[in-house]
Parts: C-alpha cells; sequence; structure tokens
C-alpha cells in the first residue's frame, strides 16, 4: 500500500494559473487559469483540437509551459527537471485519449507498469498480482489478463487503460475522452466506473468529454455501495463538479451545471443538452 | 540563408541531445536488461539470414571478378588475399550496416514512431519510465555488440564464398587460399574491421530512435520516419566509412 499522505491542508489538488504553452510556433494553449478542489472534478468540453488534451498533458508536465504555473498538490512543477517529475507523476492517474496501452505487454502487464515502474510507489513483487486482478476487476475485466491490447475491442481497452490509470490509487485521475467513440451502453458503463472511482476512493479528477450526458451523470449521481447502481444525490450534498469550456486554446467558460446551462453564449450552448 | 540551415541544425543538435542522454544512461539505473536481450535477438539473430547470404554473395562474386583480373598478370592465386583484404576493411563493415540500417534503423523508427503516434511514449513518463532510457539505450547496446559480430560474421562467410569460386572455377589449392587470406591481414586491418561496425551501430540505432521519437502526423507520420532514418542513417554510414577508412590509411606504415 502507498503510504498515507499526512492530510494536505486545504488547497486546490492541480492549479493553473495564466497557463500558456504551444508545440512549434502558435500557442495551443492561452492563458488558462482554474483550479480543481479536493474530491472535485472538472469537466472539460470543447471542440476537436481546441487544446483539452494539451491541457491534460500539460497538468503533469509531460508538455512544459512556456509561462505561467502549474501548481499539483501544493507543488510548482514548471520548473521540475523530469526525474522530479516522476514523483509528482505517481500521485496522479492519466488515461490517455486512445487509450495508449503498451502493445507489445499483455493487459495484466500494462496495469502493472505503473506499480512496478513509479519510484515513488514501491509495491512489493508479492502485492502486485491481487493489485492488479482487483483493479482489473473493478473495470470488469478480470478475464483478460493473459490478452494482449489488440485483442480487445475499443471499450475494452479504454477500460484497461482506467485500471492502469487507478490501480496505483492516485488522489487524482485525468480521463481524456474516455467515452469518445463508444456505444451509449459502453460509454455509461465507463461513466459509472469515473463516479465508482470518485466515491469509493474519494479522488479528484479532471474529465474531457463531448457528451453532456456523461457530464450530468457525473455531476448528479453517486456509486451505491450496496448494490453497486448509481443513485441520484440530493443537490446540497451532491458531489462538487465544475464545468468547464475550451475554445481554440482558451478557458471559455468555467463554473457550475446550473451557470452552463444558463449561460447565453453560442458555443458554450452547442455541448448542453438541458435534461427534458 | 540562415532560416534554411536553421532547422538541419536545430535537427542536429537535438540528435546529439538523444545521443547524450542515451549515453548517460549507460551508467545510469535502471538497467533494462530483459530489453537489451530482446533487442540482441530481433537485431542480431533476425539479421543472421540476410547478412549470411549478402555476405556470401558479395564474397563469391569479389573472387570471380578477381580471379579472371588478376589471370591476366598471373596472380591467381593472390585472389583469397584481394578478397579477404577488401572484405574485412571494407566491403563487410558498409555492406552489413548498410543491411542493419534497412532493416533495424526502419524496424526502430517504426515501432518508436507508433509508440509516438498513439501517445505510449506519454504514457511512458506518466507512468515513470524516461523513455530514453527503456527504449533508446537498450537498443543503442544491442546494436553496438551485433553489429560488429554480423560483420565478422558476414566476412567469414564472403572469405568461404570467395573460397568457392577460388577453388570451383579457378581450380586454387584450399591450402593456398586459406594460408594467403590469413597472411594478407594486418591486425590494424581486423582493427578497421571491428571498429567500423562499432561506429556504424550508433548510427542505425539511433538515428532510427531519433526519427521514430519525432514522429508527427498519425500513420502517415510513421511511414515517413522510417523512410526518413533509412536514407539518414545509410548516408551517414557513407560519410563514416570514409572518414574511418582516411584515418586507418593515413595511420598504415608506409
Ligand atoms: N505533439 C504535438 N505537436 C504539435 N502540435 C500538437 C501536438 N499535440 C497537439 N498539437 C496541437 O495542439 C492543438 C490542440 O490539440 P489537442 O490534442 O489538445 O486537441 P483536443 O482538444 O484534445 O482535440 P480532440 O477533441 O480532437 O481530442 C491542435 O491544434 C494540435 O494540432
Ligand atoms: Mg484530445
Amino acid at each position: 500500500m502507498m503510504p498515507q499522505e499526512p492530510e494536505q491542508n486545504e488547497g486546490p489538488v492541480l492549479r493553473f494559473d495564466g497557463l500558456t504553452t504551444g508545440f512549434d510556433e502558435a500557442p495551443v494553449l492561452k492563458n488558462v487559469s482554474f483550479e480543481v478542489g479536493k474530491g472535485q472534478t472538472g469537466i472539460i468540453f470543447g471542440a476537436a483540437g481546441s487544446g483539452k488534451s494539451v491541457l491534460l498533458k500539460t497538468a503533469i508536465g509531460l508538455v512544459k509551459a512556456w509561462s505561467g504555473k502549474v501548481q499539483l498538490f501544493d507543488q510548482d512543477i514548471t520548473g521540475l527537471s523530469e526525474e522530479q517529475l516522476f514523483d509528482v507523476r505517481s500521485k496522479v492517474g492519466i488515461a490517455f485519449q486512445e487509450s495508449a496501452l503498451f502493445d507489445s505487454l499483455t493487459i495484466e502487464q500494462n496495469v502493472a507498469y505503473p506499480l512496478l515502474n513509479q519510484k515513488a510507489v514501491k509495491w512489493e513483487p508479492k502485492d502486485v498480482r491481487p493489485r492488479v486482478k482487483e483493479a482489473l476487476e473493478f473495470v470488469e475485466l478480470g478475464q483478460t489478463l493473459k490478452k494482449f491490447p489488440s485483442e480487445l475491442s475499443g471499450g475494452m481497452r479504454r477500460r484497461a487503460a482506467i485500471a492502469r490509470a487507478v490501480v496505483t490509487k492516485p488522489p487524482l485521475l485525468l480521463y481524456d475522452s474516455p467515452t469518445a467513440g463508444l456505444d451509449p451502453i459502453t460509454a455509461h458503463t465507463i461513466i459509472s466506473l469515473i463516479i465508482k472511482e470518485r466515491d469509493v476512493d474519494s479522488t479528484s479528477a479532471l474529465v474531457v468529454t463531448h457528451r453532456y450526458q456523461d457530464a450530468n451523470l457525473i455531476a448528479n449521481f453517486r456509486y451505491n455501495p450496496d448494490n453497486g447502481q448509481l443513485v441520484g444525490a440530493p443537490e446540497e450534498t451532491g458531489p462538487s463538479t465544475k464545468f468547464m469550456v475550451m475554445r481554440e486554446g482558451s478557458l471559455i467558460f468555467h463554473g457550475s451545471q446550473q451557470d452552463i446551462e444558463a449561460s447565453t453564449d453560442e458555443y458554450v450552448q452547442k455541448f448542453v443538452k438541458r435534461p427534458d | 540563408m540562415l532560416d534554411i540551415l536553421k532547422g538541419p541544425i536545430l535537427a542536429l543538435q537535438e540528435f546529439f541531445q538523444l545521443t547524450g542522454s542515451a549515453m548517460r544512461n549507460l551508467w545510469r539505473q535502471p538497467h533494462y536488461t530483459d530489453d537489451i536481450l530482446l533487442q540482441m535477438d530481433s537485431i542480431g539473430v533476425g539479421s543472421l539470414p540476410i547478412v549470411a547470404l549478402t555476405g556470401f554473395f558479395s564474397g563469391a562474386v569479389m573472387a570471380l571478378q578477381l580471379g579472371s583480373t588478376l589471370a591476366q598478370y598471373g596472380q591467381t592465386g593472390r585472389t583469397g588475399e584481394v578478397v579477404s583484404l577488401i572484405l574485412v576493411t571494407q566491403l563487410g563493415p558498409v555492406l552489413t550496416g548498410l543491411l542493419v540500417a534497412g532493416r533495424n534503423s526502419s524496424g526502430i523508427a517504426s515501432e518508436l514512431g507508433s509508440m509516438k503516434v498513439t501517445e505510449q511514449i506519454d504514457a511512458m513518463r506518466a507512468l515513470g519510465t524516461d523513455p530514453v532510457q527503456k527504449l533508446v539505450t537498450p537498443r543503442m547496446i544491442a546494436t553496438a555488440v551485433m553489429l560488429p559480430c554480423l560483420t565478422v560474421l558476414a566476412d567469414f562467410i564472403g572469405m568461404f564464398g570467395g573460397f568457392i569460386i577460388a577453388y570451383y572455377i579457378y581450380g586454387l589449392d584450399p591450402q593456398q587460399y586459406w594460408s594467403t587470406t590469413w597472411r594478407s591481414l594486418a591486425w590494424r586491418d581486423v582493427l578497421q574491421g571491428v571498429v567500423k561496425p562499432f561506429v556504424f551501430s550508433f548510427a542505425v540505432s539511433l538515428i532510427g530512435c531519433y526519427y521514430g521519437l519525432r514522429t508527427t502526423g498519425g500513420t502517415q507520420g510513421v511511414g515517413r520516419a522510417t523512410t526518413q532514418a533509412v536514407v539518414a542513417a545509410s548516408v551517414t554510414i557513407f560519410f563514416l566509412t570514409f572518414f574511418l577508412t582516411q584515418i586507418f590509411v593515413s595511420q598504415a606504415p608506409a
């Protein structure tokens, strides 16, 4: 098990402060600022190419900032070396857009990878296998340990990627378009898993999605551990969910579900589907 | 003018940065021994048949040509001598280098390229491994070990190919062929024959890795990276062989 962190003072888990970054000439993220508190989930909407994936990668230093700051667990990561970043990254789980499972490794080896390679997460070799099994059962893939990623369907690969992201029980999770291109049933399963992870381990998260239903589920439902179903959560005790909208590298909206549904901005409106 | 040069110079700088970090990792933990062995198998054992075949035919063809040329001077007996000298110092290293560049620079570039475009390289970094340590250094070590071995093997098989021709076509005495073959080689030549593939190996592996890791633009990008890697590695081998030959020749006793 990971040693219990000393209780952090209630600073945000993740904070972007006027962050600008890019690759060649034009910036891809422009002056982005927001924060995600402990136990909070941030939903990120935005058109293709608006910089959502880059934002997630910048959050863990895979893309370096040009200017501005990224603060992860009260630590400014913008100046850190790759070596130092490895320690910070072990507290964050990330499920990439294209799953990014290692295709030369089996599903079991893929999910075991962070346990065996993250220096900060020292797991006893004998504990690795049970934990991997547990993580795969969590995403209902207990039967696929010996399979290779190419032998799984797209939806199963997404779930395996989620298992790999949550296997070290990190306090912050980043999900890049976990439901894109999936049928409604599989998409629902995956969102349920995200909600389950949030409520069972009380993690913070950023979720990139195109589907308003996903956001609605995350914002208004809780996982019921008694029957494994989702139940509607009453407003006042419900999970704390933030809505964000990206447009061409800028964060143009930032607020609660009521705020986004009340927004009159045409671009923001495109992502909102009011529940009938 | 400066703008035209900016691209290549930046690329060269990136390449040497990659080379630097791959080398530094030689002294740094963790070492991925499994990956080194795996790469040795794929680079060394995998290239064996084609290297053997090429070695054999280059030796045979050289003997065929030289046998008839030397006959004009009544020197057919020296066929083995010339064949082995050219094979060991020049043809063996260059041909093997080019073959392995064609086979493995491309293989490495396409493998790392696909990992790059499917975000597996990002995933590696996110999950606590340095892609240079995990992917580049093992390939560099494996090639540095295997390419000289393959070259020596190709040399021997080439001499054997030359022998077949010398014996069956020109009717040379086996005893004479092999003894002149050995005697013609000075230690300096043998050294040249091993140093060259050792140096080439870095071009083969690091250029493959460099193009692989900078791949952008999906599957098409992978194809492009693969081609570029083979071309760059081959051209580099020609340049290197020229300079290395120059060094060895200038060191030769008069
Ligand atoms: N490695 C890279 N090199 C150069 N440019 C990049 C790279 N990654 C992303 N970009 C550029 O950054 C911009 C934002 O890309 P990003 O992947 O964040 O979009 P996105 O919002 O995730 O889109 P999608 O919904 O299609 O996934 C795009 O214009 C893209 O071309
Ligand atoms: Mg994306």
